[in-house]
């Protein structure tokens, strides 16, 4: 599905992605770990096509096709979704409106006919459900005065919405209580499926005791170091990052 | 307010082709003549006028307008201007000049007593000769002198006390400059009783290519508990100088919104000033300016309160395209006596190129000690990482925009509670902003 081949990004002067390397096949979880600064929000910021940083080499293959010459609107209507670290609020804008606004131009870009309003109310209603989200949070401007855990089951809920085939999930744990946690992981885990793949950026290896990952790979100044299964991600909450430094120091 | 004159001949000019054309109204030759007098004096406002600093409207007036030909009557038709669907009395004036033809009052007048002001000088002299110049201070600013010395036409509303009129009163001021410039100087005094409330919209058009300058000047008094919506909607496709001075004094307990748009034009000096003589007020000043290429538009105001325990609340907001020049400039005085005043102000811009300019300058008096006043400012560009946003959701970077600035301008249609009038707005603010998502 996705193929990474020794990409590397840099923004302004500073090279921060130094040849990635990554498969991820349908229907797989791969958990992205590593100290803080290592380049994982940096890899998700360049695969969703956000234009501060300079891809400056290799390749990126979605589905049989380059994206990085693609906009950011044109890869996420190919399939891919980037849950956001810090959600934009964005005043004046309701969540409903802009929700109907890109879900119907998801489905021009598939050829297909505009959602008459109830067709989407009802598909709102039936994804308001996974994440557990109230109407009158999404009737509100976009994510303005939301708590935390709010914006990050409204990434899941617009994930849930556009259905996409690749989701980012860019440390959407952080700053979650364990409540929210386990209502966002279900959201995602409800959205799975043998066609769909994720990634999950994270710096803690709790969220992946709810959304369990295939693979467990460790960023580290740029590059991938280290790939595991699940149990790659407890060594690391118990050992830490530095045994891993010490190893490419050695390397 | 100092006004630093030119000695240019520009205001020798006027003054002369004002004083050929006195129009024949014994009534009123008093008032004219100071005006006169005081226009010559004062002369247009030179380029260092602190209160024309970004505005450099002699100039630009100079450049553009000749004043020693007469002015050209108009022949155009209101209709292609008119707000679709709006239920109302209509006044339209081209070129200045009332065009009885095109208008038509629907109200009875048990409710609103509607007629041109120099006849209500004659039939209304008592309430004319209490209230005339005696608000926009002439002896201050040369254009209220010029308009003072030289309306010729204009409208006289008066609600009777108690009246809540029902339909809505529009003035349609149009330019037709299909064969020569146009230059208007129309006056207004509006008088709304105890208790009475009345809807006013003016809006100003132009037929045609050539350049007009309109110098406008609108009275009215808002008595006690009574209501006043006015609206002032400047569209102009064509070329639309214009300089406007409306003056609001209001009483106990009146309620006044202004609702000042202007959504095309191409050099708009407004001058709002609200006086809040009262206890129990409340003013709202909603302002919108959508501006692109090399428009200006300035926006004087100015909230006075008298009195105690009074509201004003005022909210300016801005785009800014191509080469457009905003300027904001928002007065708030709080006399010693206005104990317990509530008076908020804000101006919020988005410029979006590196070309476009906005001077924005809150200007807060305040001599009482128990109040809560408030200004803010911003000026800003889009969100970048909200377009972005908005793009990761498939969104393409255009509508993307669109939709960030509409919501931008929302708050202002939002302001707006006449149904029609707001659908009228939220269609043309949409197709300057490009919405088509």
């Amino acid at each position: 599905m996705l193929t990474i081949k020794n990409l590397q990004a840099r923004i302004g002067e500073k090279e921060i992605l130094k040849g990635i390397n990554l498969e991820v096949k349908p229907g797989e979880v791969h958990a992205i770990m590593g100290p803080n600064g290592s380049g994982k929000s940096t890899l998700a910021s360049v695969l969703a096509g956000r234009e501060e940083y300079e891809v400056t080499g290799g390749e990126v293959d979605f589905l049989g096709k380059d994206i990085l010459e693609m906009s950011p609107e044109d890869r996420a209507r190919e399939g891919i979704f980037l849950a956001f670290q810090y959600p934009v609020e964005i005043p004046g804008v309701s969540t409903i409106n802009f929700m109907k606004t890109a879900v119907n131009q998801m489905r021009a870009y598939r050829g297909q006919p505009a959602l008459d309003a109830v067709s989407f109310l009802g598909l709102m209603k039936e994804k308001m459900k996974l994440v557990e989200i109230d109407q009158s949070l999404l009737n509100r401007a976009l994510n303005e005065g939301f708590s935390g855990g709010e914006k990050k089951r409204n990434e899941i809920f617009q994930m849930a919405m556009l259905e996409p085939k690749l989701a980012i999930l860019d440390e959407t744990d952080s700053g979650l209580d364990i409540d929210a946690l386990k209502i966002v992981s279900n959201g995602v885990n409800k959205l799975r499926n043998k066609s769909n793949a994720v990634i999950v950026v994270t710096h803690y290896q709790r969220l992946l005791d709810y959304i369990v990952p295939d693979y467990v790979h460790v960023l580290y100044k740029g590059r991938i170091v280290k790939s595991g299964t699940k149990e790659l991600a407890l060594e690391l909450e118990a050992k830490g990052y530095d045994w891993i430094k010490d190893e490419v120091a050695t390397a | 307010m100092s006004t630093t004159a030119t000695d240019k001949t520009i205001t020798t000019d006027i003054a002369l082709r004002v004083e050929n054309e006195l129009p024949n109204l014994p009534q009123a030759a008093a008032i004219r003549k100071q005006a006169l007098e005081a226009l010559r004096t004062l002369g247009l406002p030179a380029s260092k006028n602190e209160e024309y600093r970004y505005t450099p409207i002699t100039r630009v007036l100079e450049r553009n307008f000749n004043f020693t030909t007469p002015a050209t009557p108009g022949t155009a038709d209101a209709t292609a201007f008119a707000i679709p669907g709006l239920e109302a009395n209509v006044l339209v004036f081209v070129n200045g000049v009332y065009s009885a033809e095109q208008s038509r009052i629907v109200s009875p007048e048990s409710e609103l007593a509607i007629m041109p002001l120099a006849e209500a000088f004659t039939r209304k002299s008592a309430i004319v000769t209490e209230h005339f110049a005696k608000h926009v201070d002439y002896n201050t600013d040369a254009f209220a002198a010029w308009n003072t010395a030289a309306w010729k036409d204009g409208v006289f509303i008066e609600v009777p006390a108690n009246k809540v009129v029902e339909l809505p009163v529009v003035i349609y001021h149009i330019h037709d400059t299909q064969t020569a410039q146009a230059v208007s100087t129309n006056r207004n005094l509006f008088v709304v009783g105890r208790s009475g409330a009345v809807t006013v919209i003016e809006k100003l058009d132009t037929a045609g290519t050539g350049n007009g300058f309109s110098n406008h000047v609108t009275e009215a008094v808002v008595a006690e508990n009574a209501s006043l919506n006015l609206y002032m909607i400047q569209d102009d496709h064509g070329n639309r100088y214009h300089a406007g001075n409306t003056h609001i004094y209001q009483s106990n307990s009146s309620r006044v919104n202004t609702y000042t748009y202007t959504l095309e034009g191409k050099f708009v000096r407004n001058n709002l000033h609200l006086s809040l003589d009262g206890e129990g007020i409340e003013s709202h000043m909603y302002g919108l300016y959508l501006l692109q290429n090399d428009t200006l538009a300035d926006n004087h105001t100015v909230a006075d309160h008298r009195k105690p325990n009074s509201f004003s609340n005022e909210i300016y907001k801005g785009v800014l395209d191509g080469k457009a020049k905003g300027v904001f400039n928002g007065k708030i005085y709080v006399r010693p006596q206005a104990q317990k005043t509530n008076a908020f102000q804000a101006n919020r811009n988005i410029l979006l190129t590196d070309n476009a300019t906005i001077n924005t300058k809150p200007q807060l008096e305040i001599w009482a000690d128990d109040v809560k006043c408030s200004h803010g400012c911003t000026t800003g560009q889009l969100d970048e990482e909200a377009l972005f946003y908005l793009q990761t959701r498939g969104i393409p970077k255009d509508t993307a925009r669109a939709m960030m600035l509409y919501a931008f301008a929302g708050e202002l249609l939002d302001a707006v509670k006449h149904p029609v009038i707001r659908e009228f707005l939220d269609g043309r603010v949409s197709d300057r902003l490009h919405k088509n998502f």
